[in-house]
């Protein structure tokens, strides 16, 4: 849609003068236009990728803490881990990434959407030509480009520690990451869009820690005192490490777990679509 | 005028709860024009450019933004309007260029970004992250990002707000450049000199609904275009006042009655005449002030301000 080729609209003649402070110029300017739409979006992935990673303390927790803990469980004894016969870094690496998943899909992106919320950032860059479909799928992907770069330097630590995963599984696993990640993204952007930025601060952090302990990510639901394992197994932290040993571990599609997935998946971004506030 | 106005809002009605932040309002903006929306703290300006900016949805009223719904047609106006928030909306975590280098890469034609830094004076703190700017640098990396996407109306709201007046003067050129291209602008301010320098067309905004609106020469030329300061020696009560304003309206012949009012943007002993301020104004003001033994510490006659008008229609001062 050239602005230029297009005739001169009837009931406008050119010969109409221009008002004062309006020079000639205004006549041949050209249009202003937006940026396709798929640059826009890449544009803002990656203003939200780098914006990311150059946080020191959005890395320390999506990088280097599931970092520590791979090693702390692989290393030490320091948990008591029943690992149906696989080896200790076999059964631990697949629950160490869902945690990191769910560092930044959740965590991360819960308390940085949070502050640009408070600080009117969504507003303005809703107001450019990104909008706020740009600025919500710009969003999705700079999460999945953190999340690469999570599991290559999770797993490259994991590898050097003896990780041999079941690559039958690496499918099922990937599918189990993209559920979880829209899960727990949508968990995040409700969060972030009903409450307070220092609310959202306290809360994703603390949820965080409670779903890492006792959310059947990294220790398995069935190994939790209970009726608190029964629980585990249903909450997306549960079914998101279920799904990954599964696949990483027996290279089994967990169909149960992905399920649950899934539910949470629609019930949560129904839930943001509802709670979320712009303002 | 043959081309649509920029901004053209009837009706307008915006609800918070049960509060009526904007009630019934109507304004018109010329294209090409720079239109001062002004108004106290809380008048409804903010909201009223968010309704334009399709950021908020009105409660009743019609929005037209180039001729266009700023919600059903959001996408074709988004590259054709810039937008300035008062609260400035940058993310904190990004070096300031950085920041503008991101706006300009949503746009097809985007300005050059190293000219226009330069001419906001944004080299100094280029590569510093947004979290440790100064209020006023915030604003004209603020301002610099609705202006990079060329748009041909910006809206501006409190462009000057934090701002040394060297900045402010920068800003204030920029502007009246922008117009000189052909550039529609609409600003909001509390301040009465951004909108005697810079505005084509003022707007006066109150408890949600246009005031009065004019050029500014018109609107100070409604009624006398003078006034008289003075500072008592001591406050004056009501019953003073009155009589004094008596004393000045007395003599026969003369025009508009006067009032007499303690100066909004003075001291606590300053007062202002208004009405038809003449040479004998002042003798009868001495006179008076001579029947009390009052003397005055300073008396001066001034052009009446936009400030001025503002009082006259509310009662109130803008600060």
């Amino acid at each position: 849609m050239s602005p230029d080729a297009r005739p001169a609209p009837t009931g406008t003649p050119s010969s109409e003068p221009a008002p004062p402070g309006t020079p000639a110029a205004d006549a041949t300017r050209t249009a202003p236009a937006a940026a396709p739409a798929l640059r826009r979006v890449l544009a803002q992935a990656a203003f939200e990728t780098r914006m990311i990673l150059r946080n020191g303390e959005q890395l320390l927790v999506t990088v280097i803490l599931p970092v520590l803990v791979l090693v702390g469980l692989a290393r030490t004894g320091f948990v008591d881990l029943a690992t149906d016969g696989a080896s200790r870094i076999d059964f631990v690496a697949p629950g160490v990434l869902a945690l990191a998943v769910m560092s930044t899909s959740f965590t991360s992106q819960a308390i940085a959407t949070a502050f640009d919320r408070r600080n009117g950032v969504l507003r303005l860059l809703a107001t450019t030509p990104l909008g706020r479909g740009g600025l919500l799928a710009g969003k999705v992907l700079g999460v999945l480009a953190v999340e690469v770069v999570q599991v290559v330097v999770i797993g490259a630590v994991a590898v050097a520690l003896g990780w041999r995963p079941e690559l039958a599984g690496v499918p099922a696993a990937l599918l189990a990451l993209l559920l979880g990640t829209a899960a727990f993204t949508a968990l995040a952007l409700a969060l972030a869009g009903a409450l307070r930025a220092e609310a959202v601060l306290a809360t994703a952090n603390l949820v965080l820690v409670l779903l890492a302990v006792a959310g059947g990510v990294v220790i398995p639901a069935s190994q939790l005192p209970g009726w608190l394992g029964d629980v585990a197994l249903l909450l997306p932290s549960g079914a998101l490490g279920e799904a990954l040993r599964a696949g990483l571990v027996r290279g089994e599609l967990a169909g149960g777990s992905l399920l649950v997935l899934l539910a949470w998946a629609l019930a949560l971004a129904w839930g943001a679509r509802r709670l979320f506030r712009w303002h | 005028m043959p081309e649509s106005p920029a901004v053209e809002i009837r009706g307008l009605v915006k609800r918070y709860g049960s509060r009526a932040v904007v009630d019934g309002l109507d304004l018109v903006a010329d294209a090409g024009r720079v239109t001062a929306v002004l108004g106290p703290n809380g008048a409804g300006k903010t909201t009223t450019v968010e309704c334009c900016e399709g950021l908020r949805s009105p409660d009743a009223g019609t929005v037209r933004v180039l001729g266009l719904d700023p919600l059903a047609d959001a996408r074709a106006l988004r590259p054709r309007v810039g937008v300035m928030l008062q609260d400035g909306g940058l993310p904190t975590g990004v070096r300031a260029l950085e920041m503008l280098e991101h706006v300009a890469r949503l746009h097809a034609r985007p300005r050059d970004v190293g000219e226009l830094a330069e001419r906001l004076g944004l080299g100094g703190f280029a590569r510093t992250t947004v979290r440790r700017l100064s209020g006023g640098q915030r604003q004209r990396l603020a301002l610099a990002a609705a202006l990079v996407g060329r748009p041909e109306l910006v809206f501006l709201d409190e462009p000057s707000a934090g701002m040394d007046p060297q900045s402010r003067r920068a800003v204030w050129e920029l502007v009246r450049e922008l117009r000189d291209e052909g550039t529609s602008v609409v600003l909001t301010t509390h301040l009465m000199d951004e909108a005697e320098d810079l505005a084509d067309r003022v707007v006066v905004v109150d408890h949600g609904a246009v005031i009065a609106q004019g050029s500014v020469a018109g609107l100070v030329a409604s009624g006398s275009d003078r006034t008289l300061r003075f500072t008592a020696p001591a406050p004056l009560d009501a019953a003073a006042l009155g009589s004094l304003a008596e004393a000045l309206s007395a003599r026969p012949g003369a025009g508009a009655a006067r009032a007499v009012r303690p100066a909004a943007d003075g001291g606590d002993l300053d007062y202002v005449v208004t009405g038809d301020v003449d040479a004998r104004t002042l003798a009868d003001l001495t006179a008076w002030c001579a029947g009390r033994d009052l003397l005055l510490s300073r008396m001066t006659v001034g052009r009446r301000t936009l400030e001025d008008v503002f009082l006259d229609l509310t009662g109130r001062s803008l600060r």
